[in-house]
C-alpha cells in the first residue's frame, strides 16, 4: 500500500527578504527532501533476494500476518535519499567544528579503510579463540598503549562509550569499597562537570554532592579537603577541567582523598590536552576513561558509536569489568572471559580478581579499537606529543586573538589548555550567547559549546583542536570578532540567524510540548490517523 | 605528520602572538614533576600510512574470516548481506564526521535520519514510539529494566531462561548496585520455552517479566499469555528481539501485548565487528516516553514554518537533570542507527519480509539435514532462523573439530554457559541467506564426523 495516502507535496516555498521563492522549495544545490515514509511505499524495495525454496513452516501461530508498514525505495531513490540528507548536516570534514569538550578532530581515513579489513570486520564475537587471535591482538595491543599513555596499571576495553566508561569506573571503586566492607555513600562532583558525572554517580547508588570552584576556575581544594570523611567514596574530576584548565593541585586533591579512604575517578574527556605529555597515574588517578571518539580520532558519527576505556590503578585493576585486560608482571597483557577467570586470578592476582560482571555482551566496540590503534601508530610517542602540544596551541591562539572583544573570564590567571572559554559579558542587553552561535553558522561555521560549563554566564568553550590550519583559524577569529562586535553593539539581526543555514531557528518549545517522534500515516483528507494501538493498550 | 597541518613557523607566529617564548610555557600549570621530559616510553615513533597499513593487515590476517568459510555462528550476532550502498553512504564524511545534532539548523539530515529510524524501529517492533537508540542490545535490556523500575515502583524482575547470558550477566551486573531483584534461570534443552514458569512467578511485588524472541535457542514462544499474566499484576513484558529480521516473518513483540521492546539491531547494516559497534532499539508505549532512556529526535517548524527536526524530551537527559536523569547516557549508536535505517529502506516491507522468508526456509532446510545425523537430536519445534541440537557428544570440542576442517559450525552451549553439564551437548547453528548449498554440505560432513 501507499504509506503517504495523501501524496506528497513539497514544502510550500517561502520567500524571505532577499531569497527567491522556487517551486519546490529548493534553492541550487540545497534540495528539500521528504519523509521515507513519504516518498516510498510497501511495495517498492531496493534489494533483489533469491527466492525461498518451500518447506514446511516451523513459525507456527506466530506467523506474521499484519503489515508492518515499513517503506521501501529503490537504490537509486535510496542513494539520493541519503546523500540529499546528508548535505543538510554540518561535519568535520566541511569545516572548523570548535565544540568544545568534543574535541572534533580529522577522523584519519586509513583508521576506516583498516577497520573494514574482513579481518576485523566479518568476525563473530563468539568465534572459537583460535580462529580470533588477531582481534584478541588488536585488543591487547590497543590496552598496551592506553595503559602507557596513563601510566595506568589495567584497563577494561568494554564500555561502549563515556558515559558508559564513568559507570565501569564508579562500579570497580563501588566494587573495591564493598571488597573491604567500606559502605560509603557520597560522591563529590565539582560544579563545572559535565552532567554524565553526577548521573553516573547516581546511577550507582551514590549521593551526589558538589564541590565549588575557586575565582581561577580550579576546584577549591580547602572547600574539598574540608568536606572529605568516612563517608566519601569517590571524588570525580575532569582534568583538564571543563573551564579548559590544568588542575594544578590535582596530586594533592588525590593525596587528600586517598588519605581518607576514597578513589579519584578522573573524566578523561579531555585528555587530548595531555596525552603524551602528562600520565595521569602519576596524579594519582584511580579511573579514568578514554573517550576514544576524542582523543583518539573515531568518527563521532552524528552521535556515536563512541568508545570509552577505562585505565585502572592498582587498586583498582583486581575489579575491572570481563571481558578484562591487564598486564601481569611479565608484561604480558592478557584479555580474559569468565572461563578463564579463575585460573588467571591464582595465577597472576593471587586470586584476588574479583571482576565486578559483564558490562555488555561481548568485548567492547572493536571497530573502535581498530581505528584507535591505526591512529595511535600513525602518530607514535612524537606524533602524540605533537598533538596535544598544537591543540593547546590553537586554543591559546583563539584565547588570546579574541580576549579584547570576548569577555575570558579565567584567561587572567594564565594559559588554557585545549579550549578557550568565553562569557557573554559586555554583550548588549538581549544580545544571548545563542545568538552569537547561530550567527556563527551563517559564517560557515559550526557554533563552540554553549551555556557550558554551567560556573560561567552565557558560556561560550571553544576547542579548535590541533587539526585546524592557522589559515583555518584565522579565518574563525575574523569572523567570530566580526560577530562579537555586533553582539557589543546590540545588531538585532543576530537575532534571526541563520538566515543561511537548510532551516532558521527550530521551535524546540513546541517539539516538546506536543512530541511528534514517528511518522504518522496522514488520513486522505489530510486529517492524521490515530497510531495503530498495541493490544492490551491500558 | 600527515594529520597535524602547522608548521614550525606557524608554530613560531602564534606562540608570539600568545606572548609565550616556547610551547612548554603554555603546559605551566602542570607541576614539573608530573610533566614527562620526552616522547612516552616503549611507543615507537610516528609511521607513514603504509607501514600501519602492513602491521593491521598482518594482524587482519590471523583471523578466521566470517564470509570465507562455511558459517554458522549466531547467538546475538548475525551474518547478513549488506548492500553495498549501505557503506558507501555511511561513509560520507556529512554523516561520519558530524557530532550529535545539537545546532538542529546545520544537523537536519542526522536528525531526520533518525526520525526516520525511530519511525522503522517503532513498527518493526509494533510499538508506538522508539528512541534514536542505545549502545547494543544488552545494555538496551538493562535500561528497560531501570525504565519498568521507574514505571511500576517495585524491584523484581523474572528473566526468561532464554535471555542471552551475556544479557543477563549484564543486567546482574548493574543489579548488584541499584538493588534490582532479578530472579534468574538457566534454560534446558526442551522444545519448551518457560513461558508457563514465568506466568507461575509474576506476583504484586513483580516490575517486569523480559522474555526474548526468538530466545537464545532459538526457539519462539508467544508472547501474549505473558502479557496478560504480566499486566494483570500491574508488571511489564519487556520483549528481547536480537534478530531483527525475524519480525519479517513472526508477529512482533508490540502486536502481542509487549510495553517494551528491547533489541540488537546489527543483523541490519551493521555486520559482526567481533562483536561491536553495534546498535541498541529501544521501543515502548507512547505514555511511557518521558521515562524511556536516550535520545530522541521530534518533528517541529522553523521560524518560517517549514517543517524540521530537533532533539526532543531532552529533560529526562543527563544534561539537563544530571542527578535526576532517566539514564547516564549521552551518546547513542547514531552512525550504526544510519546503517540500520538505509538497509531496512532497502529493503522496506517487501524486501524484509523476502528476506525473513528466505531465512527461515533455509534454516529449516538444513535443520532437517542436521537432525537426520545419527544421535544428532533438534531440540526446537519452532524457530526462525536459528536451532539448537543435542550431539551425542560434548558440543565445545565439536566446534574445534570442525574448525579444524574450516567450518565455523556454530555456538556451543557450553561457550555461553561453561558451568552448565546439562547443555554440554547443545550446539546453537544460525542459518541466514547468507549460507551456500556447498556451506550447508561442509557442515553436515564435519558434523557426521565430530559426532561419529
Amino acid at each position: 500500500m501507499t504509506i503517504n495516502q495523501s501524496g506528497w507535496k513539497p514544502a510550500a516555498p517561502i520567500a524571505g527578504p532577499g531569497d527567491i521563492g522556487t517551486t519546490t522549495g529548493n534553492r541550487a544545490l540545497m534540495l528539500e527532501e521528504a519523509l521515507i515514509f513519504e516518498i516510498g511505499d510497501t511495495e517498492t524495495t531496493g534489494v533483489d533476494i533469491a527466492g525461498a525454496p518451500a518447506v514446511e513452516s516451523r513459525l507456527g501461530a506466530l506467523a506474521r500476518s499484519a503489515e508492518i508498514g515499513l517503506a521501501g525505495l529503490s537504490e537509486p531513490e535510496t542513494v539520493r535519499h541519503y546523500t540529499r540528507l546528508s548535505r543538510q548536516n554540518y561535519a568535520i570534514d566541511l569545516g572548523l567544528f570548535p565544540l568544545g569538550s568534543c574535541t572534533m578532530k580529522h577522523n584519519p581515513r586509513l583508521n576506516e579503510k583498516m577497520a573494514r579489513l574482513p579481518g576485523f570486520a566479518d568476525i563473530h564475537p563468539l568465534q572459537p579463540r583460535e580462529t580470533v587471535q588477531g582481534a584478541l591482538e588488536v585488543i591487547n595491543e590497543l590496552a598496551f598503549w592506553l595503559i602507557d599513555l596513563t601510566g595506568m596499571h589495567g584497563v577494561a576495553m568494554s564500555p561502549k562509550a563515556g558515559a558508559h566508561g564513568e559507570l565501569c569506573g564508579l562500579l570497580c571503586i563501588r566494587a573495591a569499597l564493598e571488597a573491604r566492607g567500606d559502605a560509603r555513600e557520597v560522591v563529590l562532583v565539582p560544579e563545572s562537570a559535565h552532567g554524565t558525572n553526577p548521573a553516573t554517580a547516581a546511577f550507582c547508588g551514590y549521593r551526589v554532592e558538589s564541590i565549588p570552584a575557586t575565582d581561577a576556575g580550579r576546584v577549591d581544594l580547602e572547600a574539598l579537603k574540608a568536606r572529605l570523611g568516612p563517608d566519601v567514596a569517590a571524588v570525580m574530576i575532569t582534568n583538564p577541567n571543563t573551564c579548559g584548565l590544568f588542575e594544578p593541585q590535582m596530586k594533592e586533591i588525590s593525596d587528600a582523598v586517598h588519605a581518607a579512604g576514597g578513589f579519584v575517578y578522573c573524566d578523561g574527556a579531555n585528555f587530548n590536552a595531555i596525552v603524551g605529555k602528562v600520565r595521569p597515574g602519576d596524579l594519582g588517578i584511580d579511573a579514568m576513561h578514554i573517550n576514544l571518539h576524542k582523543t583518539f580520532s573515531t568518527p563521532h558519527g552524528g552521535g556515536g558509536p563512541g568508545s570509552g576505556p577505562v585505565v585502572l590503578s592498582e587498586a583498582l585493576s583486581p575489579f575491572g569489568p570481563l571481558p578484562y585486560t591487564a598486564r601481569t608482571k611479565d608484561g604480558v597483557v592478557h584479555l580474559i572471559e569468565e572461563e578463564q577467570a579463575d585460573e588467571f586470578s591464582e595465577e597472576h592476582f593471587g586470586g584476588a580478581l574479583q571482576s565486578f560482571g559483564r558490562m555488555t555482551a561481548f568485548h567492547g566496540q572493536m571497530g573502535m579499537f581498530t581505528r584507535a590503534l591505526s591512529y595511535i601508530l600513525s602518530h607514535g610517542a612524537d606524533g602524540l606529543k605533537q598533538v596535544a602540544e598544537d591543540a593547546v596551541l590553537n586554543a591559546n591562539y583563539v584565547l588570546r586573538s579574541l580576549e579584547d572583544v570576548l569577555d575570558a573570564p579565567f584567561a587572567h590567571s594564565g594559559p588554557c589548555m585545549h579550549e578557550a572559554l568565553f562569557s557573554d559579558k559586555g554583550f548588549a542587553d538581549g544580545v544571548s550567547t545563542l545568538d552569537l552561535a547561530k550567527a556563527l553558522i551563517d559564517e560557515g561555521f559550526h557554533p563552540m559549546t554553549m551555556y557550558f560549563p554551567l560556573v560561567v554566564h552565557g558560556a561560550m568553550l571553544v576547542e579548535p583542536t590541533e587539526t585546524e590550519s592557522k589559515a583555518a583559524l584565522d579565518q574563525f577569529i575574523a569572523a567570530l570578532r566580526s560577530i562579537a562586535e555586533r553582539a557589543r553593539a546590540g545588531d538585532a539581526a543576530l537575532k534571526s540567524a541563520p538566515v543561511h543555514a537548510p532551516r532558521r531557528r527550530l521551535d524546540e518549545t513546541l517539539a516538546a510540548r506536543k512530541p511528534v517522534i514517528a511518522y504518522r500515516t496522514p488520513a486522505p483528507d489530510g486529517a492524521d490517523l490515530p497510531t495503530p494501538s498495541p493490544v492490551g493498550d491500558r | 605528520m600527515r594529520y597535524l597541518p602547522l608548521s614550525d613557523a606557524d608554530r613560531r607566529e602564534m606562540l608570539g602572538v600568545i606572548g609565550a617564548a616556547a610551547i612548554d610555557e603554555l603546559f605551566r600549570d602542570v607541576p614539573e614533576e608530573a610533566r614527562l621530559t620526552g616522547p612516552i616510553d616503549g611507543l615507537p615513533m610516528h609511521a607513514s600510512e603504509l607501514a600501519v597499513e602492513r602491521h593491521m593487515t598482518k594482524l587482519a590476517a590471523k583471523n578466521m574470516v566470517a564470509g570465507q568459510v562455511p558459517f554458522f555462528l549466531g547467538c546475538g550476532a548475525y551474518k547478513h548481506h549488506i548492500p553495498a550502498s549501505v557503506d558507501h553512504l555511511i561513509q560520507r564524511g556529512e554523516f561520519l564526521t558530524a557530532y550529535t545534532p545539537y545546532q538542529p539548523e546545520i544537523a537536519q539530515g542526522t536528525l531526520q535520519v533518525l526520525f526516520e529510524f525511530q519511525t522503522q524501529v517503532a513498527r518493526l517492533f509494533g510499538c508506538q514510539v522508539a528512541n534514536a537508540s542505545m549502545y547494543d542490545g544488552s545494555t538496551g535490556c538493562w535500561e528497560a529494566i531501570g525504565m519498568a523500575r521507574r514505571i511500576t515502583r517495585k524491584k523484581k524482575t523474572i528473566i526468561s531462561s532464554g535471555l542471552h547470558p551475556h544479557y543477563v550477566s549484564v543486567c546482574n551486573t548493574m543489579a548488584r548496585f541499584t538493588g534490582d531483584v532479578l530472579e534468574t534461570a538457566t534454560p534446558e534443552l526442551t522444545a519448551e520455552t518457560d513461558a508457563e514458569r514465568l506466568i507461575a512467578a509474576i506476583d504484586g511485588e513483580t516490575s517486569a517479566v523480559v522474555v526474548q524472541y526468538p530466545d537464545i535457542l532459538g526457539r519462539i514462544t508467544d508472547l501474549k499469555p505473558i502479557a496478560e499474566a504480566a499486566q494483570a499484576k500491574g508488571a511489564l513484558l519487556i520483549a528481547v528481539v536480537t534478530e531483527p529480521v525475524a519480525l519479517g516473518a513472526i508477529k512482533s513483540p508490540g502486536e502481542m501485548g509487549a510495553d517494551i521492546v528491547v533489541g540488537e539491531g546489527q543483523s541490519l547494516g551493521v555486520g559482526l565487528q567481533f562483536g561491536g559497534p553495534y546498535v541498541g532499539l529501544f521501543a515502548c508505549r507512547e505514555k511511557h516516553v518521558r521515562q524511556m532512556p536516550g535520545r530522541l529526535a521530534g518533528e517541529t517548524v522553523d521560524a518560517e514554518g517549514k517543517r524540521g527536526y530537533v532533539l526532543t524530551l531532552s529533560t529526562r537527559e543527563q544534561h539537563i537533570r544530571r542527578e535526576k536523569a532517566t539514564s547516564n547516557i549521552c551518546t547513542n549508536s547514531g552512525l550504526c542507527a544510519l546503517a540500520f535505517s538505509i538497509h531496512m529502506t532497502l529493503l522496506g516491507e517487501k524486501g524484509l519480509r523476502q528476506l525473513a522468508a528466505l531465512n527461515h526456509a533455509r534454516a529449516v532446510q538444513v535443520a532437517e539435514r542436521l537432525a537426520a545425523i545419527p544421535g544428532v537430536r533438534l531440540v526446537n519445534d519452532s524457530f526462525f532462523n536459528e536451532f539448537t541440537l543435542g550431539l551425542p557428544v560434548e558440543a565445545r570440542p565439536a566446534v574445534h573439530a570442525m574448525v579444524e576442517k574450516g567450518v565455523l559450525g556454530g555456538v556451543s552451549l557450553a561457550r555461553l554457559y561453561p558451568n552448565v553439564d546439562a547443555l554440554r551437548n547443545g550446539l546453537v547453528v544460525a542459518v541466514t541467506e547468507t549460507v551456500t548449498d556447498e556451506d550447508v554440505d561442509a557442515l553436515e560432513a564435519a558434523l557426521k564426523e565430530v559426532v561419529a
